[in-house]
């Protein structure tokens, strides 16, 4: 009797099992244990993990956090907009917030340091893609997420929107610099 | 039971209740009308995302992924998966389908749900990606289009389960249902699950979009809209497992390894394969590790266990019935000797291997908590699905098609010679352009954007050179395969309606003869072991799947080796 047509043997389910099933499931059962078991080994043992920090928030509070920060730490301002540029101490809390269509405002942030980085959205959907380092977070409006960065490469990173987020998406872009430092 | 109501077809020995042979005929249609559709708008997509030719205006290119994503992974996969439950249930079981006229009730809240949900998208106040996010508002009748398509399926869905009471109360068949119809009745428990995901998020979401809502909380939305969103993507999977089953049986006249496991296997699906929404969450605020870890992993992985399981049976059976016949030479007789211009066999073992080889694996590495930070929402993620979406399931519907052209709408093939190529020429440009995506996406090219250039944006971002040379491939081998879907489209669609009717043989209709008769299964001497090698009943099909786990390793591997390369988080 085929797939497509009743058991044979209407007691199928005490068929024994061939060997090359009985095999292969073990086989299998192993691999996707310890596949289970990589996760939590990469909480203790890895150094790339999201924290489950996250607060809720409202556009108006999150914007004031930001504000905050840039009046008292911006070094320089980039582009026609004047887009500043921040530069918070290390160890510091650091914020960045998404907006239609924009990464706000332009972090510096020193090779070697650690630093509490700060996301929300101020309207819709955004996604944090930082290349080319290929670091990829879901920024939620009403939600703050906090990671703890250390930056162990300098140089010009890049934030992309990968959330689609209306016709001006593919324009959202933002900085980050990443000095020497170490003075 | 009266019996005018239902014909035998001369060549596969099925029999057809009349009203549920016209239902599975009219979804099986719209599910290719939707094909088409979908099809056009993907080659305006592609022709957008390859770089040299960057065809659409922005606009239209976020209007035409919206149509293209909401016409294919809904409208087309459950029309034709409805098809798929009516012909299960009904001519599987020989029996009469229940209440026809409450299911073409049912066809007609879908056919109404997917045209007005695509007016909205053409209206240009739907550009909302299938996702269709909150609180990114669209025109409410985007979402009421996929409440209405919504509540006709699950119709379907309970007219395929009062069909099986039918057959069971009227006993149509003695003992089990076929494994075929566990499968199938698997994507239906799986859907009526998935169904009711949609009604509690899209519903609320409606009501906010009229106005009547003030606010509807982005994670909630994204939490609940997954588990249907996701989950409408595990009813393919089972309906497509069942198809290659089924396949395996027309062809080869294969009875599963063992029932107990391939059913067991299902089972796991039912339990196991809804948590998966948690995929799309990985890098969500405001979950906790723990419950991405359990989520992530299906607990534990027990519905990768049940693919792999299935990977392996479903082929397995295949080279017991193939070894039966006497090709037992060396490991892979069974497979060199297999009907490979039979485009119901080649493309089934295509869409098997694609299915299990890219999609399989990209999606278990990229479903892993923390590897999903160098990967989420980058164009990786649409190359992941179309090894599964499209290899597995597209191409799987489409070998069953081939077959229910003679079978189900009486109608030769037409031009059999370009249907022998088909799922080779649609199969192989579909697995470069998963592959070459998924390239494009580790280079960290994003999914869902006009313009990888940043042409027009205050501070830019240059992609290496490799990035566009992947995007270019991208749009080859995308419209490649667009062309191998175009030629399953025009043969299907001229068959069905202007080709000769069969009388007699069909194109491959030696594969087909004899389907229902009791045919006495070919034990060699000594049992199926004998046959095989090293006391596997099925050894070549062994080698293969650890040639598929030695891939996987490696690839699982590479991918905690790349995440260790980027910068320190906690």
């Amino acid at each position: 009797m085929t797939s497509i047509q009743p058991p044979a043997e209407t007691i199928w389910w005490k068929q024994p099992l061939d060997r090359v099933e009985g095999t292969w499931i073990a086989i299998a059962l192993v691999w996707c244990l310890i596949m289970f078991v990589m996760m939590p080994v990469w909480h203790v043992y890895g150094k790339q993990n999201l924290s489950n920090e996250a607060y809720r928030t409202t556009a108006a509070a999150y914007l004031a956090k930001t504000q905050a920060m840039v009046d008292q730490y911006t070094v320089r301002t980039m582009t026609e907009q004047n887009i500043p540029v921040v530069k918070p101490p290390p160890g510091s809390d650091v914020y960045l917030l998404g907006r239609l269509w924009q990464w706000w405002p332009i972090l510096e942030l020193e090779k070697g340091q650690t630093y509490r980085l700060h996301i929300s959205s101020m309207d819709w959907q955004h996604g944090f893609s930082l290349q080319p380092q290929n670091i990829n977070l879901q920024i939620l409006p009403g939600y703050e997420m906090v990671i703890t960065i250390t930056p162990d490469t300098s140089g010009e990173q890049t934030i992309i929107c990968n959330e689609y987020c209306g016709i001006g998406h593919h324009n959202m872009v933002g900085k980050i610099f990443v000095t020497e430092g170490g003075s | 039971m009266k019996t005018e109501l239902f014909r035998t077809c001369p060549e596969s020995g099925l029999q057809f209740h009349k009203p549920a042979e016209m239902l599975t005929r009219a979804h099986a249609v719209l599910a290719v009308v939707m094909l088409l559709i979908g099809g056009v708008s993907a080659l305006m997509v592609v022709l957008t995302r390859w770089p040299a030719v960057h065809l659409l205006p922005a606009d239209r290119f976020y209007q035409l992924l919206t149509f293209h994503g909401v016409n294919m992974l809904i409208f087309w996969l459950i029309f034709f998966e409805i098809a798929v439950m009516y012909f299960c249930s009904s001519t599987l079981l020989r029996c009469r389908l229940a209440t026809p006229k409450i299911a073409w009730v049912g066809f007609g809240l879908m056919v109404t749900g997917a045209v007005v949900n695509n007016l909205a998208v053409f209206g240009g106040q739907a550009s909302v990606m299938m996702t269709s996010y909150v609180p990114m508002p669209a025109d409410p009748n985007f979402y009421l289009g996929m409440i209405l398509f919504a509540v006709g399926a699950l119709v379907g869905c309970f007219v395929f389960l009062g069909t099986l009471v039918v057959a069971k109360d009227e006993k149509t068949y003695e003992g089990s249902i076929p494994l075929v119809t566990f499968g199938a009745l698997t994507a239906c428990i799986i859907a009526v699950f998935t169904i009711a995901m949609g009604a509690v998020i899209l519903i609320p979401t409606y009501m906010w979009s009229m106005g009547w809502i003030s606010h509807i909380d982005a994670a909630m939305y994204r939490l609940i809209w997954w588990a249907f969103g996701h989950s409408s993507q595990q009813i393919n999977v089972a309906a497509h497992v069942a198809v290659w089953y089924a396949i395996a049986a027309i062809v080869f006249g294969a009875k599963p390894l063992s029932e107990k496991v391939s059913r067991t296997a299902f089972v796991l699906y039912i339990c196991f394969l809804q948590l998966a929404a948690a995929h799309h969450l990985l890098v969500d605020p405001g979950l906790s590790s723990t419950w991405k870890i359990f989520n992530t992993s299906y607990a534990m992985y027990l519905a990768v266990l049940a693919s792999m399981i299935h990977g392996l049976t479903v082929p397995g059976s295949i080279e017991v019935a193939q070894r039966a016949k006497g090709y037992t030479k060396g490991m892979f007789e069974w497979l060199r000797k297999a009907p490979w211009g039979n485009p119901v066999f080649s493309g089934m073992f295509i869409s098997l291997i694609g299915f299990g080889f890219i999609g399989g694996i990209s999606g278990v590495v990229m479903g892993t908590e923390q590897i999903n930070i160098i990967i989420h929402n980058t164009i990786y993620v649409p190359g992941h699905f179309h090894a599964t979406v499209v290899i597995g399931t597209t191409l799987a519907f489409m070998s069953l098609t081939y077959f229910l052209i003679p079978v189900l709408f009486r109608r030769q093939v037409i031009l059999p010679g370009l249907a022998k190529w088909q799922p080779y020429i649609f199969g192989l440009s579909m697995m470069v352009f998963t592959l070459v995506m998924m390239g494009a996406g580790t280079l960290g090219v994003e999914r869902r954007h006009w313009d990888m250039a940043f042409t027009d944006s205050v501070l830019g971002f240059d992609y290496p050179a490799s990035a566009y040379t992947l995007m270019g491939l991208v749009g080859i081998s995308g419209t490649l395969a667009i062309i191998g879907g175009g030629i399953f489209v025009m043969i299907t669609v001229v068959s069905i309606f202007f080709g000769k009717r069969v009388e007699s043989e069909s194109p491959w209709g030696t594969a087909t003869t004899r389907l229902m008769k009791a045919e006495p299964t070919v034990i060699p001497e000594g049992g199926h072991e004998a046959a095989g090698k090293f006391g596997f009943a099925a050894p070549g099909t062994f080698a293969m799947a650890i040639l598929f786990l030695a891939i996987f390793v490696v690839y699982y591997a590479l991918n905690w080796k790349y995440l260790s390369s980027v910068w320190p988080i906690s």
